[in-house]
């Protein structure tokens, strides 16, 4: 079997850090995600699901504990590493789309590659325009992205998400901004990506109608894995 | 979208145009800016170059004299002086001691262009009821010519010298009321007695020089102030004339006779000078600071507005130094677009006071100089205060958490 595309070994996280105010978020988790993997991370506000997506985001350091990503341990790993990684192994997609405004549809999804290679090269674009093509989206393809609907802002920010091609998408909320329709939409477009290409993701949502649809759910109450199971059947009740 | 351009350029260059307003108000500033410095750069610089050409027509750089000559108060032994007061003793008009040997060295002074001696003295310039008190100077017209462009000031007549000739200035013609070709009597204070033929006129471009000099035949003025085979200066010319103090003092010791250089002689002017361009760099530096400040005060506010941008490119994988050059690029790229607008405006404007402004007799008022490496400077200037100004919100850029940039 494959390496598992994240593995948290004892990830504890603690704010305020040797002051009498120091509150431990993250109690000592451990997960596997095996590629080609859908997760729902479900839990109420407050229970540290934020924390921990910008832990497995390297965005930000588990106070204790290791955190393996890909096959490397990003505990070990300085800025400009942790940074390079999050660049190649890690797509995002939040509840906004956070597109950045200055630049077209097709530019906004080369970013990461652009990000990463340091100047724009035809091959980013023709990878850009296919991603553009997979999301109904060609034809905006040159427009500024705030001149687009809400729906397909989100489908932008998805395709970016994917520009590297990279073994995990986390997403906080995807469709939470979105009308029903457009989060259906936006939705399936995730679940094809996984089905087709293999990509592991592991998304954060309030939604029941969304968990339910996803292989598997974690919960996570008070910085604990309450539970973890394969989606069988997800009571209302629990999300 | 550029296939050469790297991201840091791409995204600077895409974030101005976004915040066009912005963008737009801050390079007019710095034109503004810009703008007045290479003004006020270029009328010193005219100003100046035209104060020390009219000072320098009509005196050489540095002139050779005789040595001050000083009573020897009488000693007793090493210590003791005998006298109470020592009284200072008169100057008489006297030659340079072997002032040919003085020549000689002077002209093997590598930092030396030209050498003339030169024989002057005060005598009375009469015509009929009319005279007047005039320097009167003896050349040797070739090596003197090098140095003062008389030729070149010659306004009636011409710089002929031979030994009954005499070339004096407009003004002393004017109170003289005589003409080229006219004859001028001139008495020495000894009594010796000469009548020269006025060959030419000259007017080098100050009253008191026009009114003064009058300018004959080395041997003609020898004989006249009675001073025969005699120099009472060697008139020099140096490569550099803001070193001529320097060579003055050099030449002092080596030769042993006094030497007075155009800056000392001229000391009034180099004040004047001084204060106008210590408080021209003042102006110069506070106007470049509040561009400086300009600049950075419209970058932290456009980091403020785009800390969500920034965060989620950071997100993507932007380095740290990737969005600290976005901004230092912006920076760079707001001054010297305000350099280019500036310095067409500054020289636009100078050119149009230089039309505008003249003196009474429609002369110009200044001459116009426009040395190239104004705007070339001003605009490596200006970039590297807009990068310097944008140091801080650039930093500020970098070190955001993404973490927080995002969820804030």
């Amino acid at each position: 079997m494959a390496d598992p595309v994240l593995v948290l070994d004892q990830v504890k996280k603690s704010y305020a850090v040797g002051t009498a105010v120091e509150v431990e978020v993250l109690h000592g988790l451990d997960l596997r995600l095996e590629q080609g993997e859908f997760v729902a991370l479900i839990g109420p506000s407050g229970s540290g699901k934020s924390t921990l997506l910008n832990l497995i985001g390297l965005l930000d350091r588990p106070s204790a504990g290791r955190l393996i990503l890909h096959g490397e341990d990003a505990t070990t790993l300085d800025d400009s590493e942790l940074t390079r990684l999050r660049g190649r192994a890690i797509g995002f997609v939040f509840q906004y789309h956070y597109l950045i405004s200055a630049f077209s549809a097709v530019e906004n999804v080369a970013m990461p590659m652009l990000l990463d290679r340091g100047f724009p090269t035809d091959a980013m674009f023709a990878r850009a325009d296919e991603l553009l093509a997979q999301f109904h989206l060609s034809q905006w393809r040159n427009q500024p992205v705030m001149q687009l609907s809400g729906g397909q802002q989100q489908r932008v920010a998805i395709a970016r998400a994917l520009a590297m091609n990279p073994a995990l998408v986390l997403a906080d909320e995807p469709t939470g901004n979105l009308d029903t329709r457009s989060a259906d939409r936006a939705f399936d477009l995730m679940r094809e990506i996984n089905e087709t290409r293999r990509t592991t993701f592991l998304v954060v949502t309030h939604d029941p109608r969304l968990a339910r649809r996803c292989d598997r759910i974690v919960e996570l109450i008070d910085g604990r894995f309450t539970a973890d199971r394969p989606n069988v059947a997800v009571r209302e009740e629990a999300v | 979208m550029r296939r050469w351009l790297p991201f840091e350029w791409i995204a600077a260059v895409r974030f101005l145009l976004e915040g066009r307003m912005q963008s737009l108000f801050i390079v007019a500033g710095a034109t503004i800016g810009v703008g007045v410095i290479v003004f006020m750069s270029a009328m010193l610089e005219g100003m100046t170059s035209n104060m020390m050409r009219r000072i320098l027509n009509s005196q050489p750089h540095i002139s050779m004299v005789p040595p001050d000559e000083v009573a020897r108060p009488l000693r007793d032994g090493d210590t003791a002086v005998n006298l109470g007061t020592v009284q200072r003793r008169t100057q008489r008009t006297r030659s340079i001691d072997q002032w040919q040997a003085v020549r000689v060295d002077l002209e093997r002074n590598p930092e030396i262009t030209h050498v003339a001696p030169v024989v002057t003295g005060s005598v009375l310039a009469s015509r009929g009821v009319a005279s007047r008190s005039v320097n009167a100077i003896g050349i040797e017209p070739d090596r003197y010519f090098a140095i003062i462009d008389l030729p070149g000031a010659i306004a009636a007549g011409q710089p002929r010298l031979f030994a009954e000739d005499v070339v004096i200035g407009t003004d002393l013609a004017k109170e003289l009321g005589v003409e080229v070709g006219d004859k001028v009597r001139f008495t020495a204070a000894s009594g010796t007695m000469m009548t020269l033929t006025i060959s030419g006129l000259f007017d080098l471009g100050n009253r008191f020089t026009n009114l003064r000099n009058v300018y004959m035949a080395l041997r003609t003025g020898q004989a006249l102030l009675g001073l025969i085979g005699g120099s009472t200066a060697i008139e020099v010319t140096v490569d550099d004339v803001y070193a001529a103090e320097d060579v003055a003092k050099v030449l002092q010791a080596t030769t042993g006779v006094g030497a007075d250089s155009w800056i000392k002689t001229n000391a009034q002017f180099f004040n004047v000078m001084n204060i106008q361009s210590i408080s021209n760099t003042t102006i110069r530096l506070l106007v470049g600071l509040s561009v400086a400040f300009g600049i950075a005060s419209v970058l932290i506010v456009s980091v403020v507005q785009r800390s969500k941008e920034i965060g989620i490119l950071r997100a993507m994988g932007a380095s740290r130094g990737q969005m600290l050059r976005v901004f230092l690029i912006q920076g760079g790229v707001l001054g010297l677009i305000g350099s280019i607008f500036g310095s067409s405006l500054g020289l636009v404007a100078i050119w149009g006071f230089h039309a505008i402004a003249r003196n009474p007799d429609g002369s110009e008022f200044f001459p116009l100089i426009i040395d190239w490496w104004l705007p070339v400077s001003a605009a490596v200037i200006a970039t590297a205060t807009g990068v310097v100004a944008a140091v801080t919100p650039a930093l500020r850029a970098a070190r955001l958490d993404p973490v927080v940039a995002i969820r804030g």
